[in-house]
């Protein structure tokens, strides 16, 4: 019997599908498929929205990286949603529970709540996010030490739970509390300028989105695919990391993680994405 | 870090003399051996030295890994099927830990 072996790059089997060079700054015209499943990076915008069209970061990638996306096994960001897995069933804590005690499945509990997350928490009396939201399960429902940013098992179970949600459509409901002057607060963060480079959110994702800047293609700067792997780091992003790596760009002193700020913020990009797939663990340059 | 544990993709159903896709990934942290802890010392290396892919007893790939592969290495390659049987890959650690999995593929 004989057999070929052939090594294949997988860039270079790729390359032929489509050329993308710093000519064709313009969001690609594909259609992303996970595992075979479509999901939404082109959806109408909500009302009041400065856009037309909200677009998923991913049509914005070179054709590798949205390459990697489009299959479970080559998304490096899913071994981290497995560590996610495991930590859903560790016991942890003086209540001797785990997150799947209380929630069971995860595959059926979690299908399409991170797609509505932030949601106004009555208790706190401010909105709370999938983080937030484990921290507090935590301490009063297991007993066990919150999270603190970005350690612990906070971004794989994060990455866990949103990844339930793969290719649902975000959307928020923002009639509960007072989630509506949440918004307000962040649509005012956003258009803010900030740091020796006098930049706000909208410089780059609004005004300049689809342009070059330096070697990054500018995009929309939704947050649908958090946590995201970024294959800079080499690692699962945080969308809080990730807004403070922005304002930090900016050359101003940066809001700590979950604060007012960056929680509003939160909302009002989120909301900016209304519409697109959940596509956590999203894989980005 | 959890112990390695492979991932192979291969597809259930072949037609005779088709080539096929194959995957795979073992999560690893691959130490190089050339960092140095907090308090200065070497971190030993530790990392998967060989790779392997046979079909039915016989050798279909093989590739010696060295430090300066990035963490969870990832393969894809291709094979010729010919007849029904099963691959079998084994990774080799540093620390003489063999790590296997295998996969049928039924040819039609």
């Amino acid at each position: 019997m004989k057999k070929t072996v052939v090594i294949s790059a997988l860039a270079a089997a790729l390359t032929c599908a489509g050329a993308v060079g710093p000519a064709g700054a313009d969001p690609v015209d594909e259609q992303l498929t996970i595992d075979g499943e479509a999901m939404i990076t082109r959806a109408k915008a909500p009302e009041g929205h400065p856009f037309d069209e909200v677009l998923s970061g991913w049509l914005f990638r070179t054709v590798e990286t949205r390459a990697l996306e489009t299959d479970s096994f080559t998304n490096p960001g899913m071994l981290e949603v497995e560590t996610g897995e495991a930590l859903w069933n560790k016991v942890e804590g003086t209540a001797g529970k785990s997150c799947a005690s209380c929630h069971g499945d995860a595959a059926e509990s979690m299908k399409g709540v991170a797609a509505h997350y932030p949601k106004w928490d009555p208790e706190t009396k401010r909105p709370i996010n999938i983080e937030l939201q484990i921290n507090k399960c935590r301490e009063k429902n297991m007993g066990a030490e919150p999270y603190a940013f970005d350690k612990g098992g906070q971004k794989p179970l994060t990455a866990y739970i949103k990844h339930q949600s793969l290719g649902m459509p975000v959307s928020l409901d923002l009639s509960e509390g007072d989630m509506q002057s949440w918004w307000d607060k962040g649509k005012e963060r956003y258009y803010l300028r900030t740091g020796q480079l006098n930049l706000s959110c909208a410089s780059c994702h609004e005004v300049s989105m689809g342009k070059m800047i330096r070697a990054d293609h500018l995009s929309q700067g939704q947050i649908n695919g958090f946590p995201t792997y970024r294959l800079k780091q080499g690692h699962l992003i945080s969308v809080h990391n990730r807004f403070r790596g922005c304002i930090r760009d900016t050359r101003a002193s940066y809001p700590k993680a979950f604060s007012d700020e960056l929680m509003a913020l939160e909302v009002y990009v989120t909301w900016r994405g209304t519409g697109l797939s959940v596509e956590t663990p999203a894989v980005r340059q | 870090m959890a112990a390695p544990k492979p991932r192979v993709k291969v597809p259930k159903t072949a037609s005779a003399g088709d080539i096929i896709t194959i995957k795979t990934l073992i999560s690893h942290t691959m130490e190089s051996g050339q960092r140095k802890d907090k308090d200065g010392k070497p971190i030993p290396r530790k990392i998967i030295n060989k790779f392997t892919c046979e079909f039915n007893g016989q050798k279909v790939f093989e590739c010696d890994l060295d430090p300066a592969i990035s963490a969870n290495p990832f393969f894809e390659f291709n094979a010729k099927v010919n007849e029904s049987g099963a691959f079998k890959f084994t990774w080799v650690d540093d620390d003489g830990s063999v790590y296997s999995s295998e996969s049928k593929i039924e040819v039609k």
